[in-house]
């Protein structure tokens, strides 16, 4: 929690800043479009997470949101198959592709950086060629299944703001996550895999399965996120669907405190660190700003974040040092 | 005879104090050319601190430091950083090794000061100049050697070279031979020797009292910041120095002699590795007992350990309690083989989690409710084991990072007290550790063992070995040389087994 506290901070000095200088921030139906982006980008940054505090990298989330995506309504319009058939098998192709990234980095010993950027271009590929780069949608049937993103909830007392359905999954997921790593034994096992994988090795952990799992829930969560986005837009290009998402989830779970190193996360952290990413972009948009910009935006926020926390991490040690050295002698 | 020996370096009332805690407090004492200081004192006893201070990585925050001009006339200097105690010919040897291993040796001699022509590197300059320093070490290697591939031992020699070309006259040493063989430790206080002739001050920290008493001249003792002794040559000897370093006799184990009928719980058969393929090792460990693996540095004694952990691969089977087992680590370790690895900091502990996280790992998942975390099941444990290894400070909260390498140790083996492992296999159990910890380590393994493990350990230090082994192995070039118990083991035994003295004693190396 206290290293959620500064990603919360940015979080409220960027709304604030959200409320005064952009107009219709504070309009029902554009925070109800906020909530619904934050809920959906928040699902890839709790698989990015979980990756990155084993201390690796997953490059390949947003090909893999593109490759489910894409392949829903495909296997759906195209192929006919029924949403019974098309949700399990997308959802096993995607364990399955995290599958092969961990045994690959276990078992191999690849780097995850690279086994995740093959990923990358081998996954869009395929979905490109796939559909012969047609653009794929639901053609406005399958209301009933793209409910699941695109319900809202209204909420007693507010007039125009609803719940968007998506926050459903992204808290569930959220509060899994979240009391998985703290609470239960492969929580505490991933953590120290993360930190040091040869003392924990050592300490009995079976680390390549831990490692092997992540890269499978990151990939499941890529995936399943790519549904919920096809449900939520209708229709996507194979070209452009999911493209920098990984560098969304990564930048949102680095904000919110995971370390890159490992070992290290917090999960209210990672839910402020996409928040704030995408209260960023709405409010460059809202406030008029060529939205070419967004990158640029984005890439300094994140500069800014990491390095007021390394510049922040370096006071605590030293202050800890000193403590230290002083406690031994 | 000291009279004539000139004054370079004076310590007066010196202290430090950390965060208002008191590291240090009112050291006096005379550096003097020709002559050869030691310092010695537990971990935590204000060593480091001390010498951090003669080498101006820190500022005394008491007293002063005065140094002798070039007339011998002591006049008072303030070290600002490394390179004003360069200036005022004062070096320091680190206890981490810290050549750049992708750089040569004259490279590394001559880092940050390279000699130049036209602002071009001097190549040549810098290779004779280098070669003039190592040979006032005794080392004969080509100066365009890269320093990674070098042994532990000459890459010492080297950074001593290296302190040396500084022109000091004060070189200082902090654990010069912490990981050096007995033989290479020989040949560094020859060395140490010669540039006391040739007028080098020289002051070292050593947890070996034997060097201590073979080489220094005078011998300051430090205990909780404060010096408790200094002794010259031919006063001291080592009973008085262990009482001044920790304030107590230090109790010595009983050894034992294991019951041949106490069950086999370690079995080694044909094991080899894949750097060790033609030598074959076979061995049993029974309950109880503790073996101890000697040898020299290089004879293969942590490529046997990390084998039977199944951090390698081998050949040849591993037997626990009967049954082979296999697998990589982690199964090993699961099915009751622990360890506790030659480099703590890389292979033994979490060094920003807390010593509870450090802990509790081994056995979270026993004592957890399905596969939920007990919090309150294992902060108790954690307690009981952190009074149980005396941990200083008793702090299950603490960063292990900010502990003492005596107290980080205890940590590691504290791990392995709540699971009572089958068998307990110990590289280095307490390298870098003081004597008192030692022997409240020492104290710990010899309970687990009297509970029922299997004990193995490898030590470089001959006298660990002969007072923590029931049974002594000694190896030598990757098979074991020969077989001693403790009674009849002596360090002139074990040496002439490990260094391959004995041919007769190969006839037991594959015994089974």
């Amino acid at each position: 929690m206290k290293r959620a506290l500064g990603i919360i901070g940015i979080f409220l000095a960027i709304v604030v800043f959200s409320v005064f200088f952009a107009e219709n921030f504070t309009t029902g139906i554009n925070l109800m479009q906020v909530t619904n982006r934050t809920a959906l980008y928040a699902v890839l940054a709790l698989g990015a997470a979980l990756v990155i505090v084993t201390g690796g990298i997953d490059l390949s989330i947003g090909s893999v949101v593109c490759l489910a995506g894409i392949m829903t309504p495909w296997l759906l319009i195209e192929h006919e198959w029924t949403p019974w058939q098309v949700i399990p098998t997308v959802l096993a192709l995607s364990a399955f592709i995290g599958l092969c990234h961990g045994l690959l980095i276990t078992r191999l010993r690849l780097q995850p950086f690279l086994v995740t950027l093959c990923g990358l271009l081998l996954y869009r590929g395929i979905a490109r060629w796939m559909t012969g780069d047609q653009s794929q949608g639901f053609m406005g049937e399958y209301g009933e299944v793209r409910a699941i993103a695109l319900a809202k909830f209204p909420i007693p007392g507010l007039e125009d703001y609803r719940l968007p359905a998506t926050v459903i999954p992204a808290l569930v997921l959220a509060v899994v996550i979240g009391l998985f790593l703290s609470r239960t034994v492969w929580g505490r096992w991933l953590l120290a895999t993360g930190r040091n994988e040869a003392a924990a090795r050592y300490s009995g952990v079976p680390t390549a399965w831990l490692v092997t799992g992540a890269y499978v829930a990151c990939s499941l969560l890529a995936g399943f996120g790519g549904m919920l986005f096809i449900f939520d837009i209708g229709s996507a290009q194979p070209s452009d669907f999911g493209n920098f998402y990984e560098l969304y989830a990564i930048a949102a779970a680095v904000l919110g405190g995971c370390s890159l190193r490992g070992g290290e996360a917090s999960i209210v952290g990672v839910l402020f660190g996409v928040a704030t990413l995408r209260v960023l972009q709405n409010t460059i948009t809202l406030a008029g700003y060529s939205s070419q910009i967004e990158f640029a935006v984005v890439g300094g926020v994140l500069l800014l974040g990491v390095a007021a926390d390394e510049l922040i991490r370096r006071y605590a040690a030293s202050r800890l040092e000193r403590a230290g050295a002083a406690a031994r002698t | 005879m000291q009279a004539e020996r000139p004054v370079l370096l004076r310590v007066c009332g010196v202290g430090r104090r950390y965060a208002g805690v008191t590291a240090l407090a009112g050291i006096d004492a005379d550096v003097r050319g020709s002559e050869v200081l030691a310092i010695v004192g537990e971990n935590g006893a204000g060593k480091s601190t001390l010498l951090k201070i003669l080498s101006g990585v820190v500022q005394p925050s008491e007293g002063a430091l005065l140094v002798a001009d070039a007339a011998g006339a002591l006049e008072e200097v303030e070290l600002d950083g490394v390179r004003g105690a360069t200036k005022a010919g004062i070096a320091l040897v680190h206890q981490e090794l810290n050549l750049a291993e992708n750089l040569d040796v004259a490279g590394s001699i001559f880092l940050g000061r390279e000699p130049s022509r036209f602002g071009l590197l001097d190549r040549r300059r810098m290779r004779d100049d280098a070669r003039k320093w190592l040979a006032r070490v005794g080392l004969d290697i080509d100066p365009g050697t890269l320093c990674g591939t070098l042994p532990i031992a000459q890459r010492q020699l080297v950074e001593i070279a290296k302190a040396l070309s500084t022109e000091s006259r004060v070189l200082i040493l902090d654990e010069p031979t912490s990981s050096l063989t007995a033989r290479e430790t020989e040949r560094l206080l020859a060395i140490m020797d010669e540039l006391r002739r040739a007028g080098v001050a020289v002051v070292f920290v050593s947890h070996h009292l034997d060097e201590v008493m073979h080489i220094a001249d005078r011998v300051i003792v430090l205990r909780d910041g404060r010096k408790t002794g200094e002794l010259a040559r031919g006063e001291y000897e080592r009973a008085t120095i262990e009482r001044l370093m920790v304030g107590r006799d230090i109790a010595r184990g009983a050894r034992r002699e294991a019951g041949s009928d106490a069950a086999v719980r370690l079995e080694c058969v044909g094991l080899t590795t894949a750097h060790r393929r033609k030598a074959p090792v076979s061995f049993r460990v029974r309950a109880g007992e503790i073996v101890g693996l000697a040898g020299l540095v290089g004879a293969g004694r942590t490529e046997v350990l990390e084998a039977i952990a199944g951090v390698t691969e081998h050949g040849g089977s591993v037997r626990l309690d009967g049954r082979k087992v296999t697998g990589g680590a982690p199964e090993r370790v699961r099915g009751g083989i622990a360890v506790v690895p030659e480099d703590r900091a890389r292979h033994g502990l979490f060094l920003e989690d807390s010593v509870a996280t450090n802990m509790s790992l081994a056995w979270i998942d026993r004592t957890s409710r399905g596969r939920l975390v007990d919090r309150r099941g294992e902060s108790g444990l954690v307690s009981r084991m952190v009074a149980r290894m005396q941990l200083r400070p008793p702090q299950p909260s603490r960063r292990v990072q900010t502990l003492s390498g005596g107290n980080q140790q205890k940590a590691v083996i504290g791990r392995w007290l709540a699971v009572e492992p089958a068998v307990l296999l110990l590289d280095e159990p307490t390298r870098g550790v003081d004597v008192g910890a030692r022997a409240e380590i020492h104290a710990e393994v010899r309970r687990l063992a009297e509970a029922g493990s299997a004990v193995l350990f490898a030590s470089s230090e001959l006298e660990e070995v002969l007072l923590l082994a029931d049974r002594i192995l000694v190896m030598h070039e990757g098979a074991i040389a020969g077989e001693l118990a403790a009674h009849e083991a002596t360090e002139v035994a074990i040496m002439h087994l490990a260094t391959g003295g004995a041919a007769h004693a190969h006839e037991t190396g594959t015994h089974a």
